[in-house]
């Protein structure tokens, strides 16, 4: 696999910096070269957040990027923060459950589409398990893992609670399902709608 | 000395964490300490650690204090670290010097944030200035700017030796951005790696008794006279330059045939290796220069590097605003070759930005 | 009548002797004081002796026990970092008013507040000795000195500060403060041997401010310098112990 570059965008508390720690420590489980960075500030909560990650089979130079593969932007501000990595070669992904000014949106991007993990965590599933939807959602765009590996990945991040509660543990392995088919659905709607 | 790691084994962590993991494997007793983003989380892990091996910890009130106790210490014979950044790096300036002048062999880790003030908490190579040259008078230390999780690993168990070694104030300069990142390493202890341990030793508090076997201890820092310190000054300016050759560390690439260097430390090294490699893909002659230790400053081996290519052209490439560029002029005072900079203070560089300005100037 | 104790205490370190400090200061008073309690509680091989800047340094190499010398302020934490690292080591802290309740007081509040094993004495004559003479923490309102000129303004720079009183009141139980004075001789042996025990038996943090004399900067002859420390700075900074862990049963 040659380099992949992600950033992942969200209002602090969405979890979006466990859903970089799972996703990268799943690429390492399957012996890929993998960095993430946080964006960290002053605040300690707040604030957009963001994750930069990086996937390659071979050695990853600096840490941060300026254009990447995937954005994912998980807020209406998360948009306007993160519209700058994206250039023609970029697919940016948002979340169609929040309101947004379209002024946002990238100039620049191989495909925009919209997902709706916001609804579907409210609807379907659990508010809480929003961010592991967008995990699955990640893989589902960008394969820069295997399922399985993600599953296991979670399991040793989240394993003490799934031992309390069993539930959880499928509630969140439909999370990362539902999320992985969300986005291939939204990837094959745009094929449909292109073609 | 125990064996914290057992089998050499992969491990994907931060920076930090990979700080305390490795003091840990190199049989550090205590840490002194005092909270400045972005090295928090040295303590945060070592805390956690520490009580399960045996070794020790304080929060102290302040950086003064953390180095001053680091200080005592080892004065007495501790393996004892501290880390630091940003205005914590500027209060410790006072206790490294006390560590050159009464050679102490303090490990430090310094963590760069933006600056100047309090500048930003998160990423910086503006404390090379700081961190190589910032005591009062003339001090000697030795200086490690890494750029990989694993050199973080390795170079803070080699400081420790090369502390204990040569009994100079040993620096692993990092930054925010290797602080917080997490990037796959390898752990040992380093018996596993052949490395032996330098056996830490009393300055003060020594075996044997007074009056019977051995004279008391006195250590100070403060001359009477002028000729006392000259002395002093000298003797370890001549012993400092005498080990310089066996401590100077580098690497390059490409320079052979280049037509430009990229000279770059830290982790704006990664960035100019991948930026040389996609040059030379696009017929571009650029070469590659890194210093390893900034002091001692490998000053020698840049020149071999610039005489033995056709470089026209240096590009010194930093997150500041032109304090390697300030060393490699000194360093190389008399070479002719033009020097460019590329000076991004308190950001990141990526090999696009270092690419771009290469084809500026070629 | 008693026999005199002997000139010259056993951890003195004789090759440094006749030491370098002025006629008629304190600090000789002082550091015999601390050289006979060492010997009583016989603890010369074991103790790290560690002085501050100022006139306090003229005592790096004073005494036949390990000793370091550290930056104007920071003996505090050297002796802190030294305790912490080998709790067998008995650590003793020697400054000045300057170094201890100035530049460096970050380090004595917070190390009382912490009740760290360490016996600290602190000198207080009322200025900055070694640099000249100028206006301390502890200088007495009115009193001229080089940077209060026109005797010391207590609205425009402050009272006096009385250091065993707040240290005091930040360190827990297991504590021992006291302030002594140089006039008292048996007194101040007594407090400082006190503040030695104190530690060595585990207890806390151990504090002993001494009142002391100066007459190259005050500018006295002998009478007006005694004068001036019985009847001007023990009538300001009250002597005794403030608290003492070891009970009445000591002497």
């Amino acid at each position: 696999m040659s380099l992949i570059r992600i950033a992942l965008a969200g209002e602090g508390g969405q979890g979006v910096q466990s859903v970089a720690e799972i996703l990268t420590e799943a690429a390492y489980n399957e012996n890929q070269q993998t960095i993430y960075i946080p964006n960290f500030g002053l605040e300690q909560r707040g604030g957009v957040s963001i994750a930069f990650i990086q996937f390659s089979d071979k050695r990853i130079g600096a840490p941060k990027f300026n254009k990447a593969d995937a954005v994912i932007a998980l807020s209406g501000r998360a948009i306007g923060r993160t519209a700058g990595y994206s250039d023609e070669n970029t697919l940016f992904v948002y979340d169609s459950g929040f309101e947004f000014d379209k002024e946002d949106l990238p100039k620049k991007a191989k495909k925009i589409i919209a997902i709706p993990a916001v609804d579907t965590a409210n609807k379907v599933l659990h508010p809480k398990v929003f961010n592991i939807i967008i995990m699955g959602a990640v893989i589902g765009l960008t394969k820069v893992v295997s399922f399985d590996a993600a599953k296991e990945a979670l399991e040793h991040k989240l394993g003490h609670k799934f031992e309390s509660n069993p539930d959880l543990r499928e509630l969140n392995y439909r999370a990362l399902e539902i999320g992985k088919e969300m986005a291939e659905k939204s990837l094959q709607e745009e094929v449909d709608n292109n073609g | 000395m125990d064996k914290i790691i057992g089998e050499p084994k992969k491990a994907f962590m931060t920076g930090n964490e990979t700080v305390a993991w490795a003091c840990l494997a190199a049989g550090a007793d205590i840490m002194f300490g005092y909270p400045i983003t972005p090295q928090n989380e040295v303590m945060h892990y070592w805390t956690r650690l520490a009580p399960k091996y045996n070794r020790g910890f304080l929060q102290t009130e302040d950086e003064l204090s953390a180095g001053f106790t680091t200080c005592g210490a080892v004065q007495v014979g501790k393996k004892a670290f501290t880390a630091t950044a940003g205005p914590g790096n500027v209060l410790m300036q006072e206790p490294f010097g006390m560590a050159e002048a009464m050679r102490l062999p303090l490990l430090t880790v310094i963590q760069q944030r933006g600056g100047p003030s309090s500048g930003t908490v998160v990423y910086s190579q503006q404390e090379v200035t700081l961190t190589t040259y910032g005591g009062n008078g003339e001090g000697h230390r030795i200086v490690y700017s890494t750029a990989t999780h694993q050199e973080i690993y390795d170079y803070v168990i080699k400081g420790f030796n090369i502390a204990w070694k040569y009994r100079f104030p040993t620096f692993i300069l990092g930054d925010g951005y290797q602080a917080k990142m997490r990037e796959p390493l390898e752990m040992y202890d380093p018996q596993d790696k052949g490395i032996e341990m330098v056996k830490p030793y009393s300055l003060i508090g020594v075996p044997g008794q007074i009056g019977v076997d051995r004279e008391p201890q006195h250590l100070c820092n403060i001359y009477s006279l002028e000729e006392e310190l000259y002395d002093v000054v000298m003797e370890v300016a001549a012993e400092y330059e005498t080990i310089t050759p066996e401590l100077v560390e580098f690497d390059s690439k490409y320079c052979e045939d280049a037509e430009v260097i990229i000279v770059s430390h830290g982790v704006v090294s990664r960035a100019a290796d991948d930026a040389v490699k996609i040059l030379r893909n696009q017929g571009i002659k650029a070469g590659y220069f890194r210093p390893i230790t900034l002091r001692p400053f490998p000053q020698q081996q840049l020149r071999e590097c610039i005489a033995k290519s056709d470089a026209k052209q240096l590009l010194v490439a930093e997150s500041a605003y032109g304090q390697l560029e300030r060393l490699i002029k000194q360093e190389i005072y008399g070479e002719t070759i033009k020097i460019n900079n590329l000076f991004m203070p308190g950001v990141g560089i990526i090999d696009f930005d270092i690419i771009n300005k290469v084809k500026s100037i070629i | 009548m008693a026999m005199l104790a002997p000139a010259t205490p056993k951890s003195w370190y004789l090759p440094t002797k006749p030491h370098k400090f002025c006629p008629g200061c304190g600090h000789g008073i002082t550091l015999k004081a601390l050289g006979e309690a060492i010997d009583e509680l016989g603890i010369q091989q074991n103790t790290i002796f560690g002085c501050d800047i100022g006139c306090s340094l003229l005592a790096w190499n004073f005494f036949a026990c390990d000793s370091t010398q550290t930056h104007h302020g920071r003996t505090t934490p050297v002796m802190v970092g030294i305790k912490r690292a080998r709790p067998e080591l008995i650590t003793i802290g020697y400054m000045g008013d300057g170094g201890g309740y100035s530049i460096g007081s970050q380090h004595l509040l917070n190390s009382a507040v912490r009740n760290e094993k360490v016996t600290l004495i602190l000198v207080n004559n009322t200025n900055y000795g070694m640099t000249g003479g100028q206006m301390a923490p502890t200088t007495l309102p009115g009193q001229i000195t080089e940077t209060s000129p026109y005797g010391r303004d207590a609205e425009a720079t402050g009272y006096p500060t009385r250091g065993p009183e707040f240290i005091a009141e930040l360190t827990p139980e297991g504590a021992y403060v006291a302030r002594a004075t140089v006039s008292k001789y048996k007194q101040l042996r007594r407090f400082i041997r006190n503040a030695i025990r104190n530690q060595m038996e585990g207890n806390g943090f151990s504090f002993v401010e001494v009142l002391s004399t100066c007459p190259t900067n005050w500018r006295t002859n002998a009478q007006q310098t005694w004068s001036f420390l019985e009847d001007k700075m023990e009538g300001y900074f009250p002597v005794g112990e403030l608290k003492n862990p070891l009970g009445k049963g000591d002497k």
